[in-house]
Formats: structure tokens, sequence, C-alpha cells
């Protein structure tokens, strides 16, 4: 037999969370993630865990913070609408400098929006995910295998920073079948000195908490914890480049529409575009270093996304506006057609000027 | 293959029951006047019969579905004219049961009256490379959970194992003999292979020392995305 197995999307990235560690998966069902939910209840009681259908998702959050204060590898999952409502909870999770993986396998919006595919809460995880000053590591897999492996990094990074992993996945990527092989090798642990464990009379207990009143004390917190952020943005940025050596376009896309994107550099290339693409896997910490050294050999960018051009401006700030950044969009549920990205490319090697 | 009035489709969530279904209404069609496909799908809102209206239509074959189906309105509905598969004993039919014993509840307001006329075929699809059923007895689970829930007994097994645009005859080759311990231990004759039909050759040496049938099939995809390359 084939080590392979054919999986959703949403059920690698659920098999991958067991491998992780994780016991804990709290969570509530919207489509089009709900296969995680499923896939747990199935499996958390074959290996000890616990899966718990909780009565919201804001309810689901808030357990979440529960098992992390206890160090243990927690998760929740949801889709766009569900996400909205975890808010608050992913304020306390890094106010109370939490690890936890979170997904979000984004439908359109706003609103109840619809059940079809979307990449339109990329600002809400990048930038806004709840009130305060914090970031969330984000982390955009493109195909199944890496459903599975960023749900992997993602817990150990949530651990090594204490942050939240944001898995921001669309409808395509937790719906789609492929082949996986589930052989991650070696998964990194760290010890959590901070976690609720019991004193066992022999330390002075640990306290997680996210309120201070001394303002001044909050704003050294803040500021220690921007400098771990910085040491992310440092360490941890992750790109696929894809035909950029020579390239005098360069696509940005990440998830679904990288894939689709590919197709059309496949064509554009085929027709002498020198075109390629940089596909972001951490949206935060976005690549910038790669954008900007790229914006010195491109003529144009193109961005591809699921929504009404939100990347876009991480683009336009990474590269300082040196070269144009076309967009090339769909949204509400909509997937661009590999003809309608090269379209784009043609127009940005058009209007792209000398070098 | 030889087919009942009704031909139902029950297995694993993901097992490719909705893709045989298109199929084997296709093929039925070529025998009988009046073929309909049933979609009792109230679990997956994503996949399903409904995505190949248009092959069936033209076809002439009646499609049965939600009006809800494929909308953004994502509730477990199922069409009034169901009732047509038990009521219309002249039709023929594909029932494509949803996935599971969650999917299969929704079979139980027919089974009563299909156990009555007994002229049906409850298949039972199995793709062992589907991670929860990797083994003949994770498999065996899923029909007596699946069998409980719907109020019906399997009668056969069409053994689609596959791993997508990746399979190989090696892999078809491989599960074969899971395929076979399944038949052993529930007591149900295999009734096919289904295999992608580029394939088909490469099955029918698998199952050539056995009296097992392979039913070659096109895959219908709702969207390009399922088959491009990453």
């Amino acid at each position: 037999m084939s080590e392979k197995v054919l999986m959703k999307g949403n059920e690698a990235l659920a098999e991958a969370a067991l491998m992780a560690g994780c016991r804990h998966y709290l969570g509530y069902p919207i489509t089009p993630q709900t296969e995680v939910a499923a896939y747990m209840a199935k499996r958390m009681p074959q290996v000890g865990g616990v899966f718990l259908q909780a009565e919201s998702e804001i309810a689901a959050i808030n357990m979440v913070i529960g098992v992390s204060s206890a160090g243990k590898r927690a998760m929740t999952s949801s889709s766009s609408p569900g996400i909205s409502l975890k808010s608050e909870g992913l304020s306390y999770l890094a106010g109370c400098d939490l690890p936890a993986l979170v997904v979000n396998v984004q439908r359109g919006g706003p609103g109840l929006g619809g059940i079809q595919p979307s990449q339109s809460d990329y600002f809400e995880a990048t930038r806004g995910a709840g009130h305060g000053d914090f970031r969330m590591i984000v982390l955009a897999p493109a195909s199944v295998q890496e459903m599975a492996s960023l749900t992997i990094k993602g817990f150990e990074l949530a651990d090594k920073y204490r942050m939240t992993s944001m898995i921001l996945a669309d409808g395509v990527l937790g719906q789609m079948m492929e082949p996986v092989s589930l052989d991650f090798g070696e998964i990194k642990t760290f010890d959590k000195p901070w976690a609720l464990t019991g004193t066992g009379g022999k330390r002075k207990p640990n306290i997680v908490n996210s309120l201070y009143m001394d303002p001044a004390e909050l704003e050294q917190l803040n500021f220690e914890r921007y400098a771990r952020y910085q040491s992310v943005c440092e360490n941890e940025v992750m790109i696929e480049e894809y035909m950029m050596e020579d390239a005098e376009i360069c696509v940005v896309a990440y998830g679904a529409v990288a894939r689709v994107s590919k197709n059309a550099i496949n064509e554009a290339r085929a027709r002498g575009v020198k075109v390629g693409m940089i596909r972001p896997i951490t949206l935060w910490p976005f690549p910038k270093a790669a954008l900007r050294a790229a914006a010195e050999r491109v003529r144009a960018f193109v961005t591809v996304e699921l929504s009404m051009g939100q990347m876009v401006d991480d683009v336009e700030l990474a590269t300082r506006c040196m070269r144009p950044v076309l967009l090339c969009n769909r949204t509400g549920g909509m997937i661009p057609a590999p003809e309608e990205v090269l379209a784009k490319i043609f127009e940005a090697d058009s209007i792209g000027g000398a070098k | 293959m030889e087919f009942k009035r009704v031909n139902l489709l029950a297995g694993h969530y993901g097992s490719g029951k909705t893709n045989i279904a298109v199929n084997m209404a296709l093929e039925m069609r070529r025998r009988f006047e009046r073929v309909a496909v049933a979609d009792l799908d109230i679990v997956n809102p994503y996949f399903r019969t409904k995505d190949s209206a248009a092959e069936l239509e033209s076809a002439g074959i009646r499609m049965i579905s939600s009006e809800y189906a494929n909308s953004n309105v994502d509730v477990p509905a199922m069409a009034p004219e169901n009732y047509a598969i038990v009521d219309d004993r002249s039709l023929h039919a594909v029932v494509d049961v949803g996935g599971d014993d969650r999917g299969a509840l929704a079979l139980g307001r027919y089974s009563p009256a299909l156990r009555e006329e007994n002229d049906y075929e409850m298949y039972f699809v199995a793709n062992f490379y589907r991670p929860l059923t990797r083994t003949p007895a994770q498999a065996l689970e899923v029909m007596r959970e699946i069998e409980t829930a719907g109020g019906l007994a399997f009668t056969a097994i069409i053994d689609n194992s596959n791993l997508g645009a990746e399979t190989t005859p090696e892999d078809i080759a491989a599960a074969f003999p899971l395929a076979r311990e399944l038949a052993r231990l529930s007591g149900l004759p295999l009734a096919a292979v289904s295999v992608r039909k580029d394939l088909a050759d490469a099955a029918a040496a698998v199952v050539a020392a056995d009296e097992v049938e392979v039913f070659p099939i096109d895959l219908y995809y709702k969207r390009e995305w399922a088959v491009w390359n990453t």
C-alpha cells in the first residue's frame, strides 16, 4: 500500500494536529470547515483526547484559553463569521501570551456571506484580529499537504513564541482532496514553565492574566511582546519562489489562487513573457525583504486575491511603491480562471515600463 | 454490471460515491428508458451530483436534488420528488446517499418501501486510501454504522480505492486484497472495482484471477481547481 492517504484539506489539518500532540479540540461547526470538527469527533476518543463541541464560537475560544493556560496544545477552527465571534478571545490569548492554533477556512463575506471560498479575511488575520496591540503568526497553505505540514509548524511556532498561530485557509483547501504523506519527522515541543500545572507547594503560583492596573507596566509588557514579534519577523518568514530567476513580472499570490496563478504563469512563459511568482507562506510576518529585493529586478507586480484587494496594500508597502502593483481579484466565493490571471500578467507586461 | 431497479451508493465520506453515481446513471440510461438520479446528500454542500446536472440531463436522465443544493443556503434539505424513486416502479434509479452514518440518516424514510419492493442493490463504496477506512475492519465498522442509520443492509461492495490524480496500477493492486477481505468479512459480493478509464486495463489485470468486474469511470469535477497543479 502507498504510504499516502487521500484526504480533504480539513481532514489533513485535523490529523496533523493530532500528530502535533494536540489532545484538545474545542469548536463549533460551520461550512466549509465542518470536516475538521467531524474528523476530531471521530479521532479524539481513539487517542484519549477531548473533542468538545462548544455552545458557541465564543465559548470555544475561551476554552482554548483555559487549555493553553494549563500548558497543553489546544486548537479551535471555524470559518469567517465564526472567526469574527472569536475576536475577543484572540485578543485575550495575545494579552495572556498564550500559544494556540486557530484555523480559519475562509468563506465569502462580509456578514453571513456565503459558503464558497474566499480570502477576504486577510486584513482581519494580519492586522485586526481583535482589540489592542498584537500580532498572530499567519500561515497560508496552498495544498492539502501544506494544510497538514503548516498545522505542525503552527503548533511549534505558537509554543516557541507564546503566540497564536492562525492557519488562514479557504474553502478550496478545506474541501479539496489530494494524496498526503503524514510523515513529518520529529515534532518540536517546548518547555512551558509559565503553565498553570499546580505548584506542588514547591514554587510560587504562575498567573495567566491580561489585566494590568499600572499603565507603565502594561506599556512595558507591550514593548517586550513586540520585541518578541520582531524576532518572529527576523526568523520565521516563509515563501515559495517560482520561476523568479529571470522574471520581469512578479505575481504575488497565496493559498488556492497561487495554484491558479502557477497555471497562468506557465502559459505566459509559453508565450514569451518572463513572469514568476513569490508565494507568501507566512502572511504575518510578511515577506517584505523578498519583495523589496524583487522590486529591484522586476518591472511590475500582479497580486491575485479572492478579495477586493487586501494583500495588495502589503505588496505596495513592502516594495515602497517602486513598481506598479496590479490587482487581479474575484470575490464573494468566485475564483478566477487561469485566463483571467494571464490577462492581468499581459497587462502588467504592457504597462510595466522600463526597468 | 447488472442493475436492480434502485441502486444505492453509500459509504465513507469522500469515498467517491457521487462520481460513481453519475457514471452508473449514464450506463443505466444505455439500457433503460427512464432513469433518475436522486441526491440524498444532506452532509456535503460542496461536491454533489447536481454538479453534473448538465451531463445527466443532456443524456435524458432525471436529476432529483434539493433546490438548495449548490447554493449558499447551507441547509440539510431534501427534494420532495425523492419519493418518485419508491413510488414510480417504472423508473430505474441511482440514489447517491450522503457520506457516513450522518449522511445515511436521510435514507431511513425510504428504506421500508425499498425493502418491501425488494428490487434494490445497496453498494458500499470503499476507498482504502481514505484515512479512516484504511483496513477492512475499519471499513466494516463504517458499513455497520451506515446500515444502522439508514435502516437498509448493504448487498454488495464496490472497490473504488484511489489516490486521486496520482493513482497508479500498483495502488489499485495493493488495495484489491483489502476489498476482497472486506467482502469475506461482510459476506457480501465484491461487485466491481471502479477505476478511472485510463486505468481500466491495469485494473483488469489485477482482478483477472477473480470473478470481479471492472467498472471504468469518467471523473466529473465541478471546478477546475480540483485538478490544478500545486
